[in-house]
């Protein structure tokens, strides 16, 4: 994209003005409060969570630590750098996850890690990174709204590691995967008809999926969700307890470090996946509006950023970073609610795990970037 | 080319598009974040009170507190039936650092079987590893000791206590308590289960079964905190139960051993009875087993035994054996003859050694045919007949007084009913008259009968129960209690129900009395033999019942009957004949006669007034 145009827009702002740390460092502080927000209240629950474990929370402290670095890394690089890089990390991070099925280990009838001798990780997580940059990237470049057969590749450019994730199986990662992807083609504005009739394949692509590519578990998943009693001490067990963990805080809750299900072990997962159940057993509903309107901050600084960002790519990368983000909140409370499937969704900056946090922190440190290029053009 | 100016403008259509979409992703993202708090708030405020009813439910638990079974003691405060800490050696499997190697240290420490280390495998597959699978069962102190000792190194053993019923003097009660066992799917249908929740043993037979009820207890609660694993936390509010009530029994157990040890390897029973209460005193059974057995749950190849053992020492024959009374039954009838003027005192018969029907040839022998060949004597008097045990004359007295009238006037004394004493499966003997045989065997009487019946033969049964409460009628001069082993409840006084009494001139009873002296006192007597060195006067009488009967004029001769068919000695006594405070009824089961069971009862007299303090 030719450079002037980008400078246009924006050369009203930032002449006279001396640079504060912050801009110097380019981080937008708007979004990084309710982050460290949600961060301390996380190791509040945490803490709760793990029946009172420092270890634990000196660990998710140091993935807080961690992540803080890539934010601030990612940060430094220029917009379109990342434009030009994504190409080259998404088929990278596609050969890792092609690779996962021959060179992976795995646990519990899932591979999804690959090794490296010293250190472990998931090509599913890069993989959540690149995929935004990569279709964005694709999209843009012949100008919006894409044509059919762009969109068509960028259908493929998503489907491609989704069904590799999903058949891990990793179902949850393969849906925020998608999403990801999703919101870009979305954003960058195919036509109501499109939108329409990609709807119509995907609710067809619904009953071939479940005879063909769902596991038995993960089909137990999804009618456990409209009959939790059906098999109480089995796979309706981390949902029945769940619920009634949510319904037995009411209003104001138990008090911290007064809950009974997740003291007790009756919630499962109780550090990771459902902590939001810890949370509003032991804060009550006003705990998890609370947390709700923190999350609601930094997306709606997130959309903010997206709204006014200097090019298109980073429009579009920043409403699918900030709406793949949603995606996190919504699908995870919802199912340890009980009103979606259970998926391996965490809840971001809450539950315990640094994989999910580097990947969220990759993912603000783009926002961080987006939201503060405008400046050093302006330049 | 018109780059700059297409580029220009497209940005700006992109970023209009952009924006659009922008506000429908706000929009889509609002509407799910309706639903999201619509649900928690349903959840969190709607459904509050079920959830939290719910998550309540979840970790407590109501936890029953077992009652401490009520004890049993003798008249002096004994304890015959108690309830012992038994310990019950477990391992926590998760606690211990090498499963395999502990379980081959306890297994050489406490010589375990093949089977119980087996059985402890088994257990263990299915036990969560923090809850105790049980390894040794049934420990006392000392073998506890053993491992106790150097528990600390054995990182996963556990030790229990638990209150198991024990019965200190096993085989010499076990017929007068009975025993607890293990509840059964048949016990379940009859008992409160609420009671019993957590309650492993009930009465099963005796004393423990007839006083269930009141040995029980009321169980208590608690309210416990658990996790999801079900591991214990904490008490949160707890109710006790109610021990069962004690009970104290008018049994000395003195005498108890001293009736034991005088029956010895002789098969039958000895009741004690006190005149003045109907207290039982003792009640032995031979031979008897170890009620201990079947506390934790006998072994088969045990139960098998004793139950296909041809001595049957299961059945308490003092209240469930039932014997033809023989000779006992002949101070019975004349009291019973007495009341009715049937006789007086002076009533002679002649007895030339056998009996005759009149029109009849059929001879019935006299006991003494073998003897003396020649009958008692020219005349004999009730006295006499009671003394020498005349068959002759109760021949003639039965004949003359038919079946029916025989059996009304021994109703009084307790025969074919039970007694009602307060133990389980009493028998109610057999009191025959034309209308039993009529209704049980379908057959008429024949006259004949009447005559056995006259000397307590025939279709006649009693248990050694039923003679020693005949007795204690006869040694209170018509009164007479219900016999009981139990004296106090608690604080409450059971025992001493007083039964109808029989009213009766007092020369009646003399006569009847004098005759029973004579059996042991006079030189004539039936039991004179036992009456050396007697230092008080004792009033008795024997009684010999047969096994199989005998043809008519044969000659029982006891070395040519092999054991079994050999006749039940029988004995029936009271003392101090002047105050009765002691009523004895003996049986010697295939003793060969009377002489088997007269000794036994004087020694049972002998240590009750003699040899006890107590008075």
């Amino acid at each position: 994209m030719p450079e002037y145009s980008r400078s246009l827009a924006d050369s009203h702002q930032g002449f006279a003005r001396p640079k504060t740390p912050a801009e110097r460092l380019h981080l937008d502080l708007v979004l990084l409060l309710p982050v460290i927000m949600i961060m301390a209240l996380g190791l509040f629950v945490l803490f709760s969570a793990s029946d009172s474990d420092w270890g634990t929370v000196n660990r998710q402290l140091r993935n807080f630590i961690i992540g803080f670095g890539v934010l601030l890394a990612v940060a430094q690089v220029r917009v379109d750098t990342l434009q030009r890089w994504a190409p080259i990390l998404y088929l990278g991070a596609l050969l890792l996850l092609l690779l996962v099925p021959f060179f992976g280990v795995g646990a519990k009838g899932a591979q999804r890690w690959l090794s490296l001798g010293f250190i472990r990780f998931q090509p599913s997580e890069i993989m959540k990174i690149a995929m935004p940059l990569a279709v964005a990237a694709w999209v843009v470049r012949g100008g919006l709204p894409p044509r059919p057969s762009v969109t068509l590749v960028a259908i493929m450019i998503i489907v491609a590691p989704a069904a590799t994730i999903a058949f891990q199986p990793d179902l949850g990662t393969a849906i925020l995967v998608a999403a990801s992807g999703v919101f870009v083609v979305f954003m960058a504005g195919i036509s109501g008809l499109q939108i329409l009739s990609a709807t119509l394949v995907a609710l067809a692509g619904i009953w071939p999926a479940w005879l063909f590519l769902l596991r038995d578990y993960q089909k137990q998943r999804i009618l456990t969700l409209f009959d939790p009693e059906a098999d109480k001490l089995g796979a309706g067990w981390n949902i029945i307890q769940s619920k009634t963990a949510i319904g037995s805080g009411g209003w104001s809750g138990k008090g911290w470090l007064q809950g009974t299900q997740s003291h007790l072990d009756f919630l499962p997962e109780s550090q990771t996946d459902f902590i939001i159940a810890v949370l509003a057993e032991e804060w009550g509903f006003r705990g998890v509006l609370c947390l709700l309107a923190l999350y609601g901050a930094a997306v709606a600084r997130g959309l903010w950023i997206s709204f006014s960002a200097q090019t298109s790519y980073g429009r579009v990368l920043a409403s699918a970073i900030t709406l793949t983000f949603c995606v996190y909140i919504i699908v995870n409370m919802s199912m340890v609610a009980g009103i979606l499937p259970v998926v391996g969704v965490p809840l971001p900056f809450v539950s315990f795990g640094g994989t999910s946090i580097v990947t969220l922190m990759f993912g603000f440190g783009i926002l961080m970037a987006i939201s503060t290029e405008k400046r050093i053009i302006s330049r | 080319m018109a780059r700059p100016l297409d580029a220009l403008r497209d940005t700006q259509r992109e970023w209009m598009i952009n924006r659009s979409r922008l506000i429908a992703a706000l929009v889509g993202i609002f509407a799910l974040l309706l639903i999201l708090v619509y649900r928690y708030y349903s959840l969190q405020i709607t459904q509050h009170d079920d959830f939290l009813t719910q998550s309540d439910r979840n970790r407590i638990r109501v936890e029953v507190i077992p009652p401490t079974r009520g004890q049993i003691v003798d008249r002096k405060g004994r304890v015959l039936a108690l309830n012992q800490p038994t310990f019950v050696v477990g391992v926590v499997q998760e606690r211990s650092e090498d499963l395999e190697a502990l379980v081959s240290i306890l297994r050489e420490r406490f010589a375990l079987s093949e089977r119980e280390v087996e059985n402890f495998w088994e257990r263990s597959a299915r036990r969560r590893p923090f809850e105790s699978v049980p390894i040794a069962l049934g420990l006392d102190d000392t073998q506890l000791a053993m491992v106790a000792v150097d528990l600390h190194s054995l990182p996963g053993v556990v030790v229990d206590a638990q209150l198991t019923r024990h019965y200190p003097f096993a085989n010499t009660l076990s017929h007068v308590l009975g025993y607890v066992g293990r509840i059964s799917t048949a016990d379940l249908e009859a008992l409160d289960a609420e009671r019993y929740r957590g309650t492993l043993h009930t009465g099963k037979v005796g004393l423990e079964k007839r006083y269930e009820r009141l040995l029980h207890g009321m169980p208590g609660f608690q309210h416990v905190e658990t996790n999801a694993h079900g591991r214990l936390l904490r008490v949160l509010e707890k109710e006790p139960s109610q021990a069962g009530r004690d009970l104290q029994l008018y049994l000395d157990l003195d005498l108890q051993r001293v009736a034991t040890e005088a029956l010895g390897d002789q098969r039958g029973a000895v009741v004690a009875l006190d005149p003045l209460t109907g207290g039982v005193l003792a009640m032995v059974s031979n031979p008897s087993y170890d009620a201990n057995l079947f506390v934790q749950g006998i072994s088969y190849v045990d139960y098998a035994q004793l139950r296909g053992s041809l001595d049957t020492p299961l059945l308490n024959r003092a209240v469930q054996g039932q014997y033809p009374p023989g000779s006992t039954v002949k101070p019975l009838l004349g009291l019973g003859a007495l009341e009715r003027d049937l006789i007086t005192p002076e009533t002679t018969v002649r007895d030339p050694g056998w009996y005759r029907l009149p029109g009849d040839t059929r001879r019935y022998r006299d006991w003494t045919l073998r003897v003396r060949g020649g009958g008692h004597a020219e005349t004999v008097d009730l006295r006499l007949a009671i003394a020498e045990s005349c068959d002759t004359y109760f021949y003639d007295l039965a004949h003359r007084t038919g079946i029916d009238a025989m059996a009304e006037m021994l109703a009084p004394y307790g025969l074919g009913l039970p007694t009602g004493i307060d133990t389980t499966a009493e028998q109610p003997g057999i009191l025959p008259n034309t209308e039993w045989k009529r209704s049980q065997l379908k057959q008429a009487w024949y006259p004949g009968e009447t005559i056995s019946a006259g000397i307590g033969q025939g279709y006649m049964l009693m248990t050694p129960l039923q003679l020693a409460q005949a007795a204690m009628v006869i040694a209170n001069k018509g009164t007479s209690f219900v016999p009981s082993l139990v004296h106090r409840v608690g604080d409450l006084t059971v025992g001493g129900v007083p039964r109808a009494p029989i009213a009766m001139a007092e020369e009646d009873w003399q006569a009847v009395v004098a005759g029973m002296v004579d059996v042991v006192h006079s030189p004539q007597g039936t039991a004179a033999f036992i009456s050396d060195n007697i230092t008080y006067q004792m009033a008795g009488k024997t009684g010999t019942s047969q096994v199989v009967s005998i043809a008519q004029d044969a000659i029982y001769d006891e070395d040519s009957i092999s054991e079994r068919n050999r006749n039940h000695g029988l004995f029936i006594a009271f003392a101090p004949v002047d105050k009765p405070r002691i009523v004895v009824a003996v049986i010697a089961e295939n003793g060969g006669g009377s002489s088997a069971a007269s000794p036994i009862a004087r020694r049972v007299v002998d240590a009750w007034l003699i040899e006890t303090e107590d008075a």
